[in-house]
């Protein structure tokens, strides 16, 4: 064994050091990741261009437009009915919820409104709308972190409530069925026992992505402790929903803020949880598609007789005013904020949609996680692409 | 449009529950107005209902300054902005049969500025809505732009949610906003000529090909025998 003698040794660590330097910078090379428009974690056409260093991200910039209709612009050449078919096109997973803000809206500057079980069956299909956008998410949430089964799952029990969304308004995806001063028609005969059926599927449904996911090491390990959102930034961004939720902020309009809809006359909660992170979203959204399954029950039981349809003239003109109605919907607060001059058609229709605030605080959010985590964290906040863009 | 908003509150009704409703939009206006002074130049309060406010451009700033951090309106809901000026182009996108059915004539194109709740006096008005969500209020905040000058102080600073808000804002209504982060397009392309969302833009689609009209006005439920035309 010969041993190194000094001058060796210092040649070997000036020659380490120099080898550091190089790696050093080729490292600072940052790197500029495309995700998208067409990605399976975007739920569309929503990019990401994401600086990264090394796997870290350090700037995410979301880029929308990419299905940008111009609804708010359309809506100010179609006469109040008309504008039911457009906004059922925002959040195409949960239509129905879509009409009942603008509605209401309109109702409010009208002095009308909807006879009890118009209202009642608002509420029903309100509320099954979100059931049914909402276990589409717990089916992706898992998809998200390479779980397959729940996705199918959540296709096949959704179907039980498209269904019977169908039965009612002829449509699965865009009922437009929600009218100034009531609804279109009353329910068909059978529904309700139904409808009763296909709830309890959906609670059966709910006890089989909790077995499957919650606990299982992998789902965890991706989602616990990433993406969390502080309540105080997720208030400035104007989250809503089961996102600011999940943050500890227990707030919730139908229940705080109800107006047209009947859900302070039911027996419900409202789930919140203190951790923030993507995994508090996927667990509130969770608890709050089996409580819209007892809302729906509730609702069922009570449904109060009497017509769906309200005293409206024939031709609709919305005195002049300006109101402003938000409804929890599946995807969080949206609302409308209505002028009107006094005409057939609105003057200006300012659509407040939740995923437009909620995918808002992306930039913010995604600063610094790595690279995998922006597939969980853009899975679980959320968003349809349609209510993004608008 | 009759002239909707009054600097005095309406009379409360005398409905118990409302008026208990209400007490908290009467402190909330009262100590709006203290803290503003002039910067308040009208308001508008619906009991148990609804709160708007407008202010001068200059006290824009310092009304979101003081509902989040004053009166505890922590919650961004939206900003955007409204084009008074009524359209040149009149109706005459709209088909002629459902003008005739549901319009009157006298009404047709009227070219003065007509402003809603809280009033106004130029072309475009920025309104914003913030939220105090542990009272359960709201106030919906309007400040006039002047068209010489088409800009405003930012909010991105106090709310950081209005960031896209206002570029939206920027980009549909050509209002720029002083001290944004980055005022680019959001949803048009980069290079985008015009700002969509103005009344004197045309909706090129209405005007190359009207709207069908009175084919598609769906009948009222209990009213003649209804068949409408559905799109497949």
């Amino acid at each position: 064994m010969t041993a190194i003698s000094d001058r060796d040794q210092l040649s070997y660590i000036a020659a380490q050091a120099a080898d550091a330097r190089v790696n050093v910078e080729l490292e600072t090379e940052g790197m500029t990741l495309n995700i998208g428009p067409q990605h399976p974690a975007t739920h569309g056409t929503l990019r990401i261009v994401a600086k990264l260093d090394g796997e870290q991200v350090i700037a995410a910039d979301p880029v929308m437009g990419y299905m940008h209709r111009g609804y708010e612009k359309l809506t100010e050449v179609r006469t109040y009915p008309q504008v039911t078919t457009l906004i059922n096109r925002i959040d195409w997973v949960g239509s129905f919820a879509n009409e009942v803000p603008f509605i209401l809206a309109a109702e409010k500057l009208m002095e009308v409104e909807a006879p009890p079980r118009a209202q009642w069956i608002r509420t029903i299909l309100f509320e099954m709308s979100r059931i049914a956008n909402i276990s589409l998410f717990l089916g992706d949430m898992g998809l998200q972190v390479g779980a397959v089964t729940p996705a199918f799952f959540a296709f096949r029990d959704r179907e039980h409530v498209l269904n019977q969304i169908e039965a009612v308004t002829g449509g699965r995806f865009h009922p437009n069925f929600d009218r100034i001063g009531g609804l279109k028609d009353d329910l068909p005969a059978g529904w309700i026992t139904e409808t009763k059926r296909a709830m309890k599927k959906i609670r059966s449904f709910c006890d089989e992505i909790e077995g499957l996911l919650q606990g299982n090491e992998i789902f965890e390990a991706r989602t616990r402790g990433i993406g969390v959102i502080p309540a105080d930034i997720g208030l400035g961004y104007g989250l809503s929903g089961a996102n600011i939720r999940a943050s500890g902020v227990d707030w919730d309009t139908r229940r705080d803020n109800p107006c047209g809809l009947v859900h302070d006359e039911l027996d419900w909660k409202v789930w919140t949880h203190v951790d923030g992170d993507s995994f508090a979203r996927f667990w509130v959204r969770l608890q709050e598609v089996r409580e819209s399954t007892k809302m729906v029950d509730q609702l069922l039981d009570g449904l109060p007789g009497g017509p769906v349809m309200a005293k409206v003239p024939r031709i609709i003109k919305v005195p002049a005013g300006e109101a402003y109605v938000e409804t929890e919907n599946p995807l969080g607060v949206m609302g409308y904020y209505i002028v009107s001059k006094g005409d057939l058609v609105p003057y200006r229709v300012k659509i407040r949609s939740a995923s437009f605030n909620n995918i808002s605080i992306t930039p913010w959010l995604l600063k610094g996680v790595y690279v995998p985590d922006i597939v969980t964290i853009l899975g679980s906040l959320y968003f349809i692409l349609g209510d993004i863009d608008r | 449009m009759s002239r909707l908003s009054s600097t005095d509150t309406p009379e409360e009704t005398t409905d118990a529950a409302e008026a208990a409703l209400d007490g908290p939009r009467n402190e909330l206006l009262a100590r709006l107005a203290s803290q503003l002074g002039d910067g308040l130049v009208e308001s508008h309060l619906v009991p148990g209902d609804d709160l708007w406010i407008r202010v001068t451009r200059e006290s824009w700033a310092e009304a979101a300054g003081y509902l989040n951090t004053g009166l505890g309106f922590q919650y961004f809901n939206f900003l955007s902005a409204i084009d008074w000026m009524p359209s040149p182009f009149g109706r005459d996108m709209d088909s002629q049969v459902d003008i005739t059915l549901g319009h009157d004539e006298s009404s047709e194109i009227d070219a003065s500025l007509e402003h809603g709740v809280a009033g106004g006096e130029t072309r475009f008005q920025v309104f914003a809505r913030v939220n105090d969500i542990v009272n359960g209020l709201g106030v919906t905040v309007k400040v006039d732009i002047p068209d010489d000058d088409l800009s405003l102080v930012s909010w991105t600073s106090v709310y950081a949610g209005a960031n896209w808000h206002e570029r939206e804002c920027w980009e549909m209504y050509g209002i720029s906003f002083d001290g944004h982060p980055g005022l680019r397009n959001i949803y048009l392309p980069s290079g985008f000529e015009g700002n969509p969302l103005r009344k004197d833009y045309p909706l090129l689609a209405r005007r190359l090909k009207p709207w069908p009209g009175i084919v598609d006005v769906e009948q009222m439920p209990g009213g003649d025998e209804e068949e409408s035309g559905d799109d497949s």
